[in-house]
């Protein structure tokens, strides 16, 4: 049934054989086309402006009060492509391979090929939209490495790479709004995906500011809303993020893929209370210098500058000294986890471990350090008021990216016809873990220079069409659904506002469905979340009759988070193995490290909706390795 | 910590708002700003007060989205640092604490904090992009870019948009915000030839959104979270009279 569409061919072929056979939609006929946008980030802005450059009519959608603040924002680090500037042996087929092995062999040949082959473009593309990355003295552009890989393939603006490639892509949305090709509409929210005759013709938004629904249709929706990382409550996302622009087309019949795949960060800092409503992220380019350490004695109360040398144990670069502080993120995470949960933890809560920078000012000053890093250093001393130059900075893991979510095909056309997922909202390229400065490449690319053309192929199809009627029975019965379930949550009217069960969710997730997991743990995770989703549908309180009501947006984004929990918990239970971030305690080495099964497991789980009361329905699309051999994925 | 809450209380922007005093008495030092602000609404809401509305989103002081008046200074007396990485350890026990808005006539309060800050959007519109399409762009090395040029073009670039310059300036000037994109493309070779429509294009829906003229107070620079300079202002005024010159 999962037919993901993959050309035939050689692998460096596929991609150029599937854009010069695809269909085209010719510009006369482009002004005919309506295509939906929702989610302002990279790959939404990169999609809406690249589709209205082309001449199509596209509608964009953000909750944000402007496109320019999507958390792609947020992105540290930098952005992956293999221009092999530095000449350290890179290549399309190294990059490819980096990121099919980082993400332990549980992603597609063919699409991380394309990401790959296309990465370079990207950095073409974001230069000349006047992105300021970082430059060597002689003018050329400049490069750092990071986790997972040999090479130095990473492109960075400071430690604000995201922020500087966003505005790239804002500035080229904001061109076609004043072209007259977007029509931008923030702070409105996606709240229904409207199906007719099986295709995606529409969506049903909510204006955040006068509380009115709005029907839009379209030949084509494209969903490029994010992950989902925030259903954990703490965890680096935005406080905005959220899981309902997919979850709800999910209900209407596109799969999920992977959904408990989820990447825990291991450089963030720790959580130092109850109120605490996020984690902040420390950019994982901080491990190129820092050190990860944790005393050797248990339970030591002393200084991190009282503690001697010897009496420090460098546990990644113990356990893994060919890439030492550099291991990918999903060991890193988990190797902090076990020292934690051995009781060594640092810290008043002794849930972190500490990342110290002093042999690195000591070898190149700290002139240099606060020159790579400054903004980052900073950043630390506001939140915690220690000075990282002169001690050590306390990290500690959190839930960061989404691996899985919508199933897509190679045109990233979702299980419904005329439905596209891009960037993080799907599930396609970083199979079990994301290597880092992948993620801001995906999006990217998804967005400038892979839907434009596989949309197209379908697009193609539409030019007779005409405009979708928005009086169409399917949207009076979507907007109809939507206002009842506001009426419905703003009637409970119980005693505890949305966070309340956020957090308890959260809580179960992190516990259960987090850096590791095991049968039992998630059988009773799916038994929680159930009584927490039923507490929820009778204490809910959130204040009634506001047009301007953030708990109630708040709500229907905890009602998803409290089913799509409860899937991720499934997807995890039937996954009878360990990969990358998907780490099941029954099956590990007596060392401890991730034991896959590819004769069992080489395969995508894509999970179908069968009704809030019944189990998700599971469609297996069995990876197949032609051009690569999956190996051990070995770091020490 | 004992802290008392002065905030501007505004249902919609239809009607007229007023200052509402509330108090907390278990405020943790650690707590930033922005989870004060939850846990008094979490404490409003067992009241059955409607909460505080204020804008807010990544929580880590680059999506430029939160943003209001602390006892009179735009993100609060801390230089340099946006309301969200603002901590409760700033203020002292038994304080009190005035919230209001950012206040513009060209940024219109929403409810209670929340302001419209679209006018930002429509400057960038005018003209704060380079027109390269998807697909034209050369291959990135092709243009050598010198470190100081691409570092102070990022000084500039930096800018998260988050309003405070405006509410800082007594004339609700909108120079900084405008002059920063206007220099970070101008020193850019990508940016330099279509420098001058866009300076023309960009003042000029600046002062269309009612924005008010700068009067080099300065007051801007103090203000914001990005340390951006007010030199971009020089800058700005320098391409505008070019710009004006040049084409005549």
């Amino acid at each position: 049934m999962l037919d993901a569409k993959i050309p035939e061919g050689p692998l460096e072929e596929k991609w150029n054989y599937y854009k010069s056979h695809t269909k085209l939609v010719n510009p006369a006929n482009r002004k005919k086309i309506d295509v939906i946008v929702v989610g302002t980030g990279l790959a939404g802005s990169a999609i809406a402006a690249s589709l209205g450059e082309m001449g199509y009519r596209v509608k964009s959608f953000c909750f944000q009060d402007t496109a320019r603040r999507a958390h792609s924002v947020a992105a540290q680090g930098g952005v992956n492509a293999c221009k092999n500037y530095k000449n350290d042996g890179d290549s399309v087929f190294r990059m490819f391979y980096d990121t099919i092995k980082g993400g332990d062999f549980r992603s597609r040949e063919a699409n991380v090929y394309r990401l790959a082959e296309c990465s370079a473009n990207l950095i073409d593309q974001a230069v000349a939209q006047g992105v300021p990355f970082g430059r060597e003295y002689a003018g050329y552009l400049n490069n750092r490495s990071f986790g997972g890989v040999q090479v130095s393939r990473t492109f960075y603006a400071r430690g604000q790479t995201g922020q500087q490639l966003l505005l790239g892509a804002y500035q080229a949305l904001m061109r076609q709004v004043h072209a007259g090709h977007v029509q931008l509409s923030t702070r409105h929210e996606m709240l229904e995906l409207v199906v007719i005759d099986g295709k995606a013709r529409g969506v049903i938004v909510r204006d955040l500011v006068t509380g009115a629904l709005e029907r839009h249709g379209a030949h084509a929706v494209v969903l490029a809303t994010g992950g989902f990382g925030k259903i954990y409550f703490l965890s680096t996302l935005a406080m905005g993020c959220n899981g309902s622009a997919i979850w709800r087309a999910h209900k209407k019949g596109a799969l999920i893929a992977n959904p408990s795949w989820t990447q825990i960060h291991p450089t963030s800092l720790p959580q130092s209370g109850e109120y605490q409503s996020k984690l902040t992220l420390m950019s994982e380019s901080l491990r190129n210098d820092g050190r990860i350490w944790v005393p050797k004695k248990e339970d030591d109360q002393r200084p991190p500058n009282q503690i001697p040398e010897e009496e420090r144990d460098y546990y990644l670069e113990r356990r893994y000294p060919a890439f030492g502080n550099l291991t990918p993120r999903d060991i890193a995470s988990r190797a902090a986890k076990e020292r934690i949960d051995a009781g060594y933890g640092i810290g008043p809560l002794k849930n972190a471990v500490y990342l110290d920078f002093s042999r690195a000012i000591g070898e190149q000053g700290e002139d240099k350090i606060r020159e790579k890093y400054g903004n980052l250093f900073r950043m630390y001393q506001k939140i915690t008021n220690v000075n990282a130059y002169t001690e050590p900075m306390r990290i500690s893991p959190a839930a960061h990216f989404s691996m899985g979510g919508l199933w897509v095909d190679y045109e990233l056309m979702t299980s419904i016809p005329g439905l596209y997922a891009l960037g993080e909202s799907n599930f396609a390229d970083h199979g079990a873990n994301r290597l880092g400065a992948n993620s801001l490449l995906q999006a990217c690319v998804d967005g400038y220079f892979i839907a434009p053309y596989t949309m197209a192929n379908f697009l193609a199809d539409e030019i007779r069409t005409g405009p979708i009627d928005t009086k169409h029975p399917a949207f009076e019965a979507a907007e109809e659904q939507v206002k009842a379930q506001l009426r419905m949550l703003e009637n409970i009217q119980g005693k505890h506002p949305a966070d309340y069960f956020h957090r308890n969710l959260g809580r179960v997730l992190y516990d259960k469905c987090g850096l590791s997991r095991s049968a039992a743990g998630l059988s009773s995770a799916i038994a929680d979340i159930q009584q927490l989703r039923h507490d929820f549908y009778k204490q809910l309180y959130v204040p009634r009759g506001f047009a301007i009501n953030t708990e109630l947006e708040k709500a229907g984004r905890v009602a998803d988070y409290l089913e799509l929990g409860e899937l991720m918990c499934h997807d995890a239970l039937t996954r009878n193995e360990s990969c990358g971030a998907h780490f099941r305690e029954e099956y590990q080495t007596p060392d401890g490290e991730a034991m896959r099964n590819d004769k069992d497991f080489a395969f995508i789980s894509a999970w179908e909706w069968q009704g809030a009361n019944n189990p998700p329905l599971l469609h297996k699309e069995p990876l197949h390795f032609e051009f690569v051999t999956p190996t051990v994925r070995s770091y020490k | 910590m004992r802290i008392r809450l002065k905030i501007w209380r505004q249902e919609s922007n239809e009607t007229s708002g007023r200052m509402e005093s509330y108090e907390l008495k278990d405020v943790n030092e650690e707590m930033s700003f922005l989870e004060m602000l939850d846990v008094l609404n979490e404490q409003l809401m067992e009241k059955g007060i409607r909460p505080v509305e204020f804008d807010h989103d990544c929580r880590e002081g680059i999506c430029g989205q939160c943003g209001v008046m602390i006892n009179g200074e735009p993100h609060g007396p801390l230089q340099h640092t946006t309301t969200c990485q603002l901590h409760m350890r700033t203020f002292r026990d038994g304080a009190e604490i005035y919230i209001e808005p950012f206040r513009a006539d060209a940024f219109p309060v929403k409810c209670d904090l929340k302001i419209d800050r679209s006018a930002f959007d429509r400057i960038i519109q005018s003209g704060g992009f380079i027109s390269v399409d998807t697909g034209q762009a050369p291959e990135a090395n092709t243009t050598r870019i010198s470190v100081p040029v691409a570092e102070s073009a990022f000084d500039s670039a930096a800018c998260i948009g988050c309003g405070a310059c405006v509410a800082a300036c007594k004339n609700a000037s909108a120079a900084l915000f405008t002059s920063a994109k206007i220099t970070h493309l101008v020193k850019l070779p990508q940016g330099q030839t279509e420098a001058q429509e866009r300076v023309l294009k960009m003042v000029s829906q600046m002062d269309a959104e009612g924005f008010g003229h700068c009067t080099n107070t300065e007051a801007c620079e103090a203000a914001c979270p990005q340390e951006i300079s007010v030199l971009n202002i020089a800058r700005m005024n320098w391409e505008y009279n070019k710009a004006h010159i040049m084409r005549k």
